[in-house]
């Protein structure tokens, strides 16, 4: 066969295998969905609290740190051009809109798919490589309600959760730099800040975490129960689900932000 | 009770399962024996539709399980109770949680009847001080009786064992072996044992079939399989140090 048929040919089964990925994830998040409102039944009562805990509390820390450093590298970078037009008491609004908006459900996102969206497609690769998944099946306990569900409502929930503390340690750190380096009071940087941030902005970033949580959950979790290979293939499920995650989240963000400000 | 008819299986460019058809009567404990690679575990595999045919039929108390929709295969595995060949525990739970398991998520039992449930079967199996650990705390042979304990907690028809005793001290192994036939007498369960220990095979095995790369070379009860004209089956025997001359029923520990 001559190399643009065969190229093809692969590219095609690509494709192919792209889609049957696509629609086992979405069956899968589908039938998840359909398991929320046994969240707080009995059985998956202490899971679903488990993994809202350790979603809210593993990377608390970390956000703490990009939120309050991306709200003062914001506010002094505008700050500073604002300021050669003397115009720098309008950095409260640069830096709360721009966080409101885009940079605090897109940061928390980043950062909960790198930490608790790997974490996730590691644990449940691994339940798949070492037979614990079948060994479910083979129980009758569906693993999409056993295990997809929980981590489902933990992230659905603990995103835009997040995402508003991220907003308000941006808009802080913001402040700090305002007041310290370029001579904002804060009473001055909280009016213009309030002034020119709308309660649609708050909303359409929220429901954007509310959106990113449910990918990361769903490229985490299917990745996880696609692994083979052993550990290797752990390994690379985690990979994966991180960068496919981060793409998506791009995307998708990019589509939210087109259908509410256009 | 469990059929398997012209049953063939390829996985990537492998034929793992080429046109195997045998048997297993109720009340049986059915030994597969194979090496590495023989295809042991797909067949296991097969019984419990973690895994179909390509081409052939599973049969399971009558009943076709090839094209069953999910409510009737969950019926069906009901009947099972399987011990994985790594345990397959849930790591995050501890040991009394994990063979609750299945009494929590498919009965209405108070929580004072499953622990008492639970607490029995560990006593019966050795594992009365190991409840609260946790599977990655417990060593191998541990797991496996954990594992054990779970399979058969519903108390099924039918328990697969996937080499209960690879990786396990002789001791140990002999133990599982009197586990096996114990668990069997008292329940009355018909099991499918997978191994590459012919001792253990030898044991417990009411008939024991041999795969080779994908095919049956032998099928026999245990003092036949023995004497087996097989050259697979006696290089397979030799390499345990089991003679043709040997007492098979020497195998058998009281
Ligand atoms: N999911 C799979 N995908 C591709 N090939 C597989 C898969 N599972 C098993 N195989 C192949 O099928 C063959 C038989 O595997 P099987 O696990 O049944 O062997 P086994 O007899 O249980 O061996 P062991 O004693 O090592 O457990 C092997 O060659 C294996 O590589
Ligand atoms: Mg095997």
């Amino acid at each position: 066969m001559t190399y643009p048929v065969r190229s093809a040919q692969r590219t095609g089964a690509r494709v192919l295998q792209l889609l049957h990925d696509t629609g086992h994830a979405m069956f899968m998040l589908l039938e998840a969905t359909w398991f929320v409102q046994f969240a707080f039944g009995k059985r998956s009562r202490h899971e679903t609290v488990t993994q809202l805990f350790v979603t809210g509390v593993k990377s608390l820390a970390v956000i703490t740190v990009v939120a309050l450093f991306t709200g003062m590298i914001l506010a002094l970078q505008t700050g500073l051009e604002l300021q050669r037009w003397g115009q720098e008491e309008f950095i409260g609004s640069a830096v709360a809109v721009s966080i409101i908006r885009e940079m605090g459900p897109f940061m928390t996102a980043l950062i909960i798919a790198a930490s608790v969206g790997s974490a996730i497609a590691a644990q449940l690769g691994t339940m798949t490589v070492s037979e614990e998944i079948a060994a479910l099946e083979v129980m009758s306990i569906n693993p999409n309600r056993f295990l997809v569900m929980p981590r489902l409502v933990a992230l659905a929930v603990m995103m835009p959760i997040l995402t508003v503390y991220t907003n308000i340690l941006g808009i802080m750190g913001g402040a700090v730099v305002g007041a310290t380096q370029l001579g904002v009071s804060f009473s001055a940087y909280m009016d213009n800040a309030t002034q020119f941030a709308t309660n649609k902005d708050l909303f359409v970033g929220l429901f954007k975490a509310f959106v990113f949580g449910i990918i990361i959950t769903t490229v985490s979790c299917h990745q996880g129960f696609m692994t083979t290979e052993g550990a290797v293939g752990v390994g690379k499920a985690t990979r994966r689900s991180v960068v496919i995650s981060f793409l998506i989240i791009l995307i998708v963000g990019y589509m939210i932000t087109r259908l509410f400000y256009i | 009770m469990i059929k398997f008819d012209h049953v063939t299986k390829r996985l990537g460019r492998k034929t793992v399962l080429d046109d195997v058809n045998f048997e297993v009567g109720e009340g049986e404990t059915f030994v597969i024996v194979g090496l590495s690679g023989a295809g042991k575990s797909v067949t296991l595999k097969h019984m419990i539709r973690l895994m179909s045919p390509d081409s052939g039929t599973i049969t399971i108390d009558g009943e076709a399980i090839t094209d069953l929709g999910r409510r009737d295969l969950s019926r069906v595995r009901e009947k099972f109770g399987v011990l994985f060949q790594s345990a397959a525990l849930l790591q995050w739970m501890n040991v009394r949680d994990n063979v609750a398991l299945p009494l929590r998520e498919h009965t209405k039992a108070a929580e004072e009847e499953i622990i008492e449930r639970v607490t029995a079967k560990l006593a019966l199996l050795g594992l009365d001080d190991a409840w609260d650990k946790f599977p990655s705390d417990i060593s191998g042979g541990m797991r496996k009786r954990v594992g054990l304990a779970r399979a058969v907690i519903m108390e099924p028809k039918i328990v697969l064992y996937d080499e209960p005793t690879s990786g396990l001290d002789p001791v140990t192994s002999r133990r599982i072996d009197d586990l096996i036939v114990n668990t069997r007498e008292q329940l009355g369960i018909t099991s499918v044992v997978v191994t590459h220990d012919l001792h253990s095979a030898l044991a417990v095995g009411s008939r024991i079939m041999m795969l080779h790369q994908g095919r049956i070379v032998e099928n026999a009860p245990p003092e036949d399989f023995i004497r087996s004209k097989n050259e697979t089956v006696q290089s397979f025997l030799e390499s345990q140090y089991i003679t043709k001359k040997g007492k098979w029923e020497e195998f058998r520990h009281e």
